[in-house]
């Protein structure tokens, strides 16, 4: 009896040993799977996947946007030319860039603000895909008013990388934040971890979408297709590299501030033409 | 497709891509369960590992119920991700920098080690199963106990050292699993109403106390259904357990929410126009006045009465009741409240949760269900009951 209890324990030693092993195996073949897959899927930030774009060397550029809301007039081009171009879905819930509009009535401390998607100008618009700003202010006294062009930042040290569980976003090697689709779960912790509300959830495709300075045409050197379409150059784009380059000049020509410096997120979306409100 | 969408009416500018409000009721329900799994494992523990004889009726309850929440835990998670199939991207890639990548490991790892504490405790049970059961029943047990039917003085000793060491263990991995769940919210600097350093220390107190709740509820209810006498001590110990937490998670929260109006950042006002305005009914009112200060005020005049008896139960399990409504409440004004506050400091949104669908009142209320189904499920194959009669009568009445 001694014996068979002495060997029932060796047995069950011997299967707690086993699992021991087992799961050493498994954490082994699990760092063996991460180290053998590629860089994409293992979404470390320093060195993501070389692009399969013809002719393009992301190692040479460093991209970068300017915003002159000076010169911006609200007439909202871009926004319908992003939507377009990017199959962005049409409603009013759902921007890869929007333009703000800030108006100080007489007698009023503080600024109006609203965007086209306010119900306001989307009924002065008559759909949910057609974007302006209705006229609502005609019959008060404004002492100022300017619009401000808003998308993603692409910033230096961005929060929506940071908490992303599986590194579908990352920031490529020349400065834009992209969104793997693929590998993308959907979970939104980027969509809350972004201050400047510049990520949204994809209902068609179940993943997080967001500007990507349109990614599929800068590598083929054109213009993002909000910048392609301003009627008034309100909007700038280029290479930081390039000395000659609209953004370089835009940059060394004004005194720029970027949206809420304090996150520490280093945005390289340079604006000219700010009020303190700003938000 | 715009109608299905819950868009959350606004008032004052939000950003556009706001409106539409990422985390809803599956986010609010999923930090409440892996808060009762915490809860739940604090009591078994301060028998497991402290020693504490007067809540020896409750261990094995405890330890069962904080499985049975755990093994559901995922379940909101998974439901809420646009891409549940890529779940395992989070494990098999995880981004290093990012707070919730390494919860798949925490809580995978919690869960094992609580399946395992599960087994050696109730593993007597399995054997005497295992060896008078026939058919898929019999089977099912035969298996579990994993071949060894050894119930020996020494095999129990074996067993006990193994208990202790993963109830050792158990307690910082379930209590760092909630105060884990408290960063990833407090790390979002995006928020004001999310970033504080305090998150971890009230998600963890809100949890033990939601737990230790849970299981008062559990207790009595399965003694009413059972038909045995409460055992008074025991419930009087998770009274007072009930009480100190409580208190402490009341300081902690009163803290937080004062730092956060002292420190009077941008956006403050919006806060504050907040917790005056839609706020006061789930924050002051069911949170804080129906959910913890009465509770609060119930347990003190019950210990400093004395109280025992059928007084005591009913007042102890009406405290612990509205304490584990404080506490959904607390998840939820945290969770869906940090949203309502839109991120330009200058708007407040309003959710309305969809009633049915993916992520809406119906599949969070099924969520928060399932592992009480589970338990009921649990409890018949593996009585946790401590009184010798009644685990007799539940072993033999088991299906």
């Amino acid at each position: 009896m001694e014996e068979s209890t002495r060997d029932r324990k060796a047995g069950r030693r011997e299967f707690l040993q086993l699992c021991g092993k087992a799961v050493a195996c498994a954490g082994t073949a699990a760092a063996v799977a991460k180290a053998a897959l590629p860089q994409a899927a293992a979404g470390t930030q320093p060195s993501p996947p070389k692009p399969d774009i013809p002719n393009y060397d992301w190692t040479r550029h460093r991209w970068a946007y300017g915003v002159d809301a000076t010169k911006c007039i609200g007439c909202l081009r871009c926004v319908e030319a992003c939507k377009r171009e990017n199959d962005v879905i049409g409603d009013a819930h759902h921007f890869r860039t929007w333009v703000e509009r800030y108006v100080y009535l007489e007698g009023e401390e503080t600024p109006r603000i609203d965007s086209h998607s306010d119900p306001v100008n989307i009924e002065a618009s008559g759909s949910e895909s057609e974007y302006r700003f209705a006229n609502r202010y005609k019959d008060a006294k404004v002492e100022k008013a300017f619009f401000v062009p808003k998308l993603c930042n692409h910033c230096t040290h961005p929060a929506c990388v940071q908490v992303c569980p599986t590194g579908a976003t990352y920031k490529t090697l020349d400065g834009v934040v992209v969104i793997d689709h693929k590998y993308c779960i959907g979970c939104q912790y980027c969509v809350q971890a972004c201050p400047y509300g510049a990520r949204f959830f994809n209902e068609e495709k179940q993943v997080t979408d967001k500007c990507t300075w349109c990614y599929h045409r800068i590598t083929k050197g054109l213009q993002p297709a909000c910048v392609e379409v301003c009627p008034v150059g309100a909007r700038i784009f280029g290479d930081l590299r390039d000395k000659q380059s609209p953004i370089s000049q835009f940059v060394r020509n004004n005194r720029t501030r970027v949206l809420k410096p304090e996150s520490g997120n280093a945005p390289n979306v340079y604006y000219v033409g700010l009020d303190k409100d700003v938000i | 497709m715009e109608s299905l969408l819950p868009v959350a009416p606004f008032t004052g500018y939000v950003y556009p891509n706001e409106t539409l409000i990422p985390w809803s009721v599956l986010v609010v329900v999923y930090p409440y369960l892996t808060g009762l799994v915490a809860g739940a494992f604090t009591i078994s523990s301060l028998y497991q590992v402290f020693g504490m004889q007067r809540f020896k009726p409750v261990a094995h309850l405890a330890l069962l119920t904080s499985l049975c929440c755990m093994l559901i835990v995922p379940t909101p998670l998974l439901l809420h991700l646009g891409h549940p199939e890529r779940a395992l991207n989070a494990m098999i890639t995880p981004h290093t920098t990012s707070a919730f990548a390494i919860f798949g490991y925490a809580a995978g790892f919690y869960a094992i080690l609580l399946l395992l504490e599960n087994w050696f405790v109730f593993r007597p049970q399995i054997v005497a199963q295992a060896q008078t059961r026939k058919g898929p029943l019999g089977w099912f047990y035969r298996t579990l106990s994993l071949g060894s039917y050894d119930v020996s003085e020494r095999a129990m000793h074996y067993d006990r050292k193994w208990i202790f060491a993963l109830a050792v263990i158990g307690i910082p991995a379930a209590h760092g699993l909630h105060g884990y769940v408290g960063f990833v919210f407090g790390s979002l600097k995006s928020r004001e109403w999310w970033s504080s350093d305090l998150m971890p220390a009230v998600f963890l107190f809100s949890a033990i106390i939601s737990g230790t709740s849970l299981v008062i509820v559990l207790y009595v209810l399965s003694c009413k259904l059972r038909k045995v006498p409460v055992d008074l001590p025991c419930l009087k110990g998770m009274a007072y357990t009930l009480w100190g937490f409580v208190m402490f998670t009341l300081l902690l929260e009163a803290v937080e929410f004062a730092s956060l109006v002292y420190r009077g950042r941008e956006g403050i006002d919006m806060i504050i126009e907040y917790v005056k305005g839609p706020l006061i009914i789930p924050f002051a009112t069911l949170q804080f006045g129906i959910g913890s200060l009465i509770p609060l005020a119930l347990l003190t005049f019950m210990i400093w009465r004395g109280t025992t008896g059928k007084t005591l139960i009913a007042g102890a399990t009406a405290s612990a009741i509205l304490v584990l409504l404080a506490v959904l409440m607390m998840r939820w004004n945290v969770v869906v409240g940090g949203q309502e506050i839109a991120k330009t400091g200058k708007g407040l949104l309003s959710h309305h949760p969809l009633v049915f669908g993916k992520e809406s009142l119906v599949s969070g209320a099924a969520v928060l269900v399932a592992p009480f189904v589970l338990l009921w499920v649990m409890t018949r194959l593996f009585p946790p009951w401590h009184d010798a009669t009644s685990s007799r009568s539940a072993l033999a009445s088991a299906p």
